[in-house]
């Protein structure tokens, strides 16, 4: 790279920082107070950006037309936060942490649909810029006049950020909030306003990352999950609830991938090393190591200790051993009464519903959450596609050594995540996640690359589909029954006691990070376990095992069912991947309904499905006493 | 348990409103269709619309064997895993008798290598990948769509022609953009040994950063580049080559940008002069094309994508397979489908009996712009099979059996 080349660069790395900033600083300042990961930030990126351009249709491509719809197309994307405050958020504030997560999940899918609706399927090219549509000469090359004033405008929303946060009272009891809500709540300051108001502001904000992004990417309705990775990454590397650190981390990692990009490829030894391949995941690799070296990310301080908005998780009580024996007994009996397609759907459900248990496991009573499980369900799937496949061991043999396979990984993985806690932690496996997903990806002549590896089916003992029900099942229930033993014996409480107080436990004498990395690698492995069964249920494998979404449908399972219950994981899956069957068949529009049902489970059942039956049985047990 | 009672109930009501069709002294045949509607919406819009104007002219018609046809389409999430599942579900629970569709090539590949499985048919409608047919060609998957490969054949004789020494290249990072890559670059190296490849990127598909790429192309000062964008990483790397002047003097060609789905969003900033592969609809005239597009706007008020000659295609193909075999036994529609030639918007095609690939032409021209509108200048239609390798080198690539 010239000089010159450096500079062009430089700068188109500092005109994307931008954008990703002013999002991931709404969302950094809406997780600082509310605690609550709004999966839906991307979406009212998204919003912000099919609002400005058919504002903008409407008004005109004029100068004014044009900055008079981005101002606008902001306020109603913060309109819209508001709404989805006060007629979701709100109501469950006091639910189990992480629970509004599904919440936002569930907003996601009705506003993609919402905007397939409004906008249609095709994508939208918004105008350039009036009076900023040519390019500026700098040192011989071009570089369009628009990404200069995002340079700018950056800075701007930083400093106009740092002000209000530091210089006015609603400033104050942000930062207040941030650090101690309970006690900015005890002080007597309306909460639920100021959560109102903090939702508004950081949806302006992600309306205007996405309002100004207008003349340089179509409205598409990719743009919702395509920003919110990279939004998270941000915040977290530059430390939650950090508004500066958020613009560094912006500024790095735009920065880094401009020049990944303008380095291209390059042979080192003999060996060609594609940087441009490397944007796939240039991102999950700095928040790795960042979050190794600064587990609060740069500019973060150590999370104030949380008192627990809920009460404190219920101690689990175990199954029963006759309501196990009917449901084993009601399992084994429905492939004899059912249709062959029931068998494959539960066959399904049995894989997720292991996968979800071994991340409720982890979740849940160990006390750590991930959001990158799907990195051993997938590694276990491959381990035992590669095996089978490339390495030629009987399909048998390879189901068994896929989950050691998917342990090995969490040995490593989990030795660094059990270093962090909270969010931090959840984003460390969510890093690893992506890492072996792109690796997986990229790797063409081992795993096939996006393409994945197919043609690995069971033995010819196996290949009926009931058989191979029985073999899921008994796997997957052998490994749950396991995980749920474990739960009740001294690891077991072991772990729950480093979830509920990592102090007490300390000054016992326990090592709990031994312990919690020795969970890691038993779910690891189970989770793979799963994997694997999956993998030759389906004949084939493909990278999207290991994706964001696989992750993301585990935490939806569990926390659907209730993360504070044992049994709530398993409902959960069954609930989940029924509905989806169910729903995808039947409607047009199924994302929308999906949403709709989760929200309506979301608000009704706040503990989940398990944990709100459960709390309804006892209050009715209650009454009649 | 209140709750999953009631939900109990909707499903055993959903699912007996389901098996509860049409009376009558002949069932429908039912034909099975999946694809990743929610994923690529852009194109698989009308691709359903397709499909929807076939069967009806087909029912229209008296249907296939004396009986009429339903196509069954499942959502299967632009997932393989998701993919299996429904084909399962369209075989076992809806009686499919056999399957069509698919339009991301790990899907594709997944369901052919599902469709081998289970022995049963498998017409495969968009995916593009060169492997479903060749590397990973199996006896009971057929493919419609012109591939990467022909795509790519079709335009290296214009490559070739304006000999330029120094190419750059861009496409998006998975199977079909390195397969398409791979392909360019074998190809032109055949006609023109001297031609030297400057750079390369491969952005992340949907995710790329157009300002970086365009500059980092600019830097390698390329005579001309190959590109195999599409959708909206096309759109901003048009607009960002257009700012920064990267195509001033530099041949651009570019796979499926002259498709009505990926074209007509660009508007008035369509890049004049590009070489590109697509369908200009509107300044077809041949009879086949005509009837199909005149029913097709009689029907939708719109006009067609190619999704939506794919669609149509897709399931004429299906009842011809059917009417030829004269039966639903998959070893005779296997033998049907083989050789099997019809007539679609785009002229005769024929199955080819040595690797299943259709021989579905594409149209091939140049990007004009006119009443701020991108359109298919200078194009010409070239017949799929003289886009395909000798048979000697397919026979090398597909497995035997």
């Amino acid at each position: 790279m010239t000089f010159a080349s450096i500079i062009i660069q430089l700068l188109n790395g500092l005109a994307a920082a931008s954008s990703l900033f002013l999002v991931s600083a709404g969302l950094s300042l809406i997780f600082g107070v509310t605690r609550i990961v709004n999966f839906a930030h991307g979406s009212l990126y998204m919003l912000g950006l099919y609002g400005a351009y058919s504002l903008i249709e409407a008004l005109g491509r004029t100068p004014l037309g044009f900055w008079s719809a981005v101002v606008v197309a902001s306020l109603l994307v913060g309109v819209t936060g508001i709404l989805i405050e006060v007629l979701v958020l709100r109501r469950i504030y006091r639910a189990p942490e992480l629970f509004q997560l599904l919440a936002t999940f569930a907003v996601v899918l009705v506003i993609k649909d919402i905007a397939l609706f409004v906008w249609g399927a095709e994508d939208l090219v918004g105008p350039r810029a009036p009076g900023l549509s040519m390019a500026v000469e700098i040192l011989g090359k071009r570089i369009p006049a628009y990404d200069l004033l995002l340079i700018a405008i950056g800075p701007v929303v930083l400093g106009v950020m740092w002000l209000l946060l530091t210089r006015t009272r609603w400033g104050a009891l942000v930062r207040a909030a941030t650090q101690d809500r309970e006690m900015v709540g005890a002080l007597g300051v309306d909460q639920a306003k100021l959560f109102t108001s903090v939702l508004f502001v950081g949806s302006v904000l992600a309306g205007l990352g996405g309002a100004l992004q207008i003349p340089r990417e179509p409205a598409n309705l990719d743009l919702d999950l395509a920003v919110i990775a990279d939004a998270f990454v941000i915040t977290v590397v530059g430390g939650l609830g950090s508004i500066g650190g958020a613009f560094l981390a912006a500024v790095i990692i735009g920065v880094a991938k401009a020049f990944c990009i303008g380095i291209g490829t390059v042979t080192w030894f003999g060996f060609e090393v594609s940087f441009s391949k490397l944007t796939l995941v240039v991102e999950f690799l700095i928040m790795a190591l960042v979050l190794v070296a600064r587990p609060y990310g740069l500019l973060g301080k150590p999370q104030a200790v949380q008192r627990i908005a809920a009460d404190p998780a219920p101690p689990l009580t175990a199954p029963s051993w006759t309501m196990a024996l009917v449901w084993v007994a009601l399992l084994v009996g429905v492939p004899l009464v059912a249709d062959r397609y029931v068998t494959i759907l539960l066959t399904d459900i049995v894989c997720f519903a292991l996968f979800a248990v071994s991340l409720h496991f982890i979740m849940g009573p160990a006390g750590m959450v991930s959001f990158g499980h799907a990195a051993y369900f997938g590694l276990g799937a491959y381990a035992a596609g590669l095996l089978f496949k490339r390495a030629g061991l009987p399909m048998e043999a390879a189901l068994l050594l896929a989950p050691l396979c998917a342990g090995a990984f969490a040995v490593v993985y989990g030795w660094f995540c059990v270093r962090l806690s909270g969010v931090y932690l959840a984003m460390l496996t969510l890093a690893f996640a992506q890492i072996s997903w792109s690796i997986v990806f990229q790797w063409d002549s081992l795993t096939g690359g996006s393409n994945g590896v197919f043609g690995i089916w069971p033995s010819a003992w196996l290949a009926d589909k009931t058989t191979y029900y029985y073999l899921a099942l008994a796997c997957c229930g052998t490994g749950i029954a396991l995980l749920w033993r474990v739960l009740f014996s001294p690891f077991g409480f072991v772990l729950r006691a480093g979830r509920d107080s990592p102090l007490r436990a300390e000054a016992i004498g326990i090592d709990l990070r031994g312990f919690q990395w020795a969970a890691f690698v038993l779910v690891g492995a189970l989770a793979g376990l799963a994997g694997a069964v999956y993998a030759f249920s389906k004949g084939s494998i493909s990278p999207s095992t290991i994706s964001i979404g696989q992750s993301t449908d585990g935490l939806i399972m569990v926390l659907l069912g209730g993360v504070e219950t044992l049994t709530g994981p398993v409902v959960g899956t069954a609930i989940y991947t029924w509905l989806r069957d169910a729903v995808a068949r039947h409607t047009e529009f199924w994302r929308a309904v999906m949403g709709g049902v989760i929200l309506l489970i979301v608000l009704l059942f706040p503990q989940g499905l398990v944990g709100g039956l459960k709390v309804l049985f006892l209050r009715w047990r209650e009454q009649r006493a | 348990m209140l709750t999953r009672n009631n939900l109990l109930a909707g499903t055993a009501a959903l699912v007996a409103l389901s098996m509860f069709g049409p009376a009558g002294a002949q069932t429908p045949i039912k034909i099975g269709e999946l694809n990743s509607y929610k994923v690529f919406p852009a194109f698989l819009e009308p691709y359903k619309k397709g499909i929807e104007l076939a069967v009806e002219e087909v029912n229209a018609a008296g249907g296939a064997l004396g009986r009429k046809i339903e196509i069954v389409s499942r959502d299967d999430n632009g997932n393989p895993g998701d993919a299996v599942r429904v084909a399962e579900e369209l075989l076992s629970r809806e009686g499919a008798s056999f399957l069509i569709g698919t339009f991301p090539s790990n899907v594709g590949l997944a369901v052919a290598d599902f469709a081998k499985q289970r022995k049963v048919l498998f017409i495969a409608a968009e995916p593009l990948t060169d492997k479903i047919v060749w590397e990973s060609g199996n006896p009971y998957t057929f493919r419609l769509r012109t591939s990467t490969y022909m795509q790519t054949a079709m335009l290296i004789a214009d490559a070739a022609k304006l000999k330029k020494k120094r190419w750059a290249i861009v496409y998006p990072n998975y199977e079909y953009g390195q397969s398409a890559t791979a392909a360019f670059k074998k190809l032109l190296k055949e006609k023109q040994p001297d031609v030297e490849f400057v750079v390369e990127q491969a952005p992340p598909l949907g995710k790329i950063d157009a300002g970086a790429v365009a500059q980092a192309l600019a830097d390698a000062k390329p005579d001309a580049i190959f590109s195999s964008l599409f959708g909206a990483d096309l759109a901003k790397f048009v607009r960002e080559g257009q700012t920064r002047g990267l195509f001033k003097g530099v041949e651009v060609f570019n796979l499926l940008a002259g498709e009505p789905e990926y074209l007509d969003p660009l508007k008035e900033e369509a890049p004049n002069g590009w070489y590109v592969t697509g369908y200009p609809w509107s300044e077809i005239k041949t009879p086949e094309h005509t009837k199909f597009l005149t029913a097709y706007q009689a029907k939708f008020k719109d006009y067609p994508r190619l999704g939506s000659v794919v669609g149509y295609s897709t399931v004429m193909s299906a009842v011809a397979a059917i009417k030829k075999a004269g039966s639903l036994d998959q070893d005779k529609l296997i033998a049907a489908a083989s050789g099997l030639t019809l007539m679609t918007p785009f002229g005769m095609i024929e199955y080819r009996p040595i690797d299943h690939q259709s021989t579905m032409g594409a149209y091939v021209g140049r990007i004009g712009v006119k009443d701020g509108k991108g359109y298919m200048k200078e194009w010409r239609f070239v017949d799929g099979k003289d886009a395909l390798p000798s048979d000697a080198e397919v026979l090398k690539m597909r497995p035997k059996n």
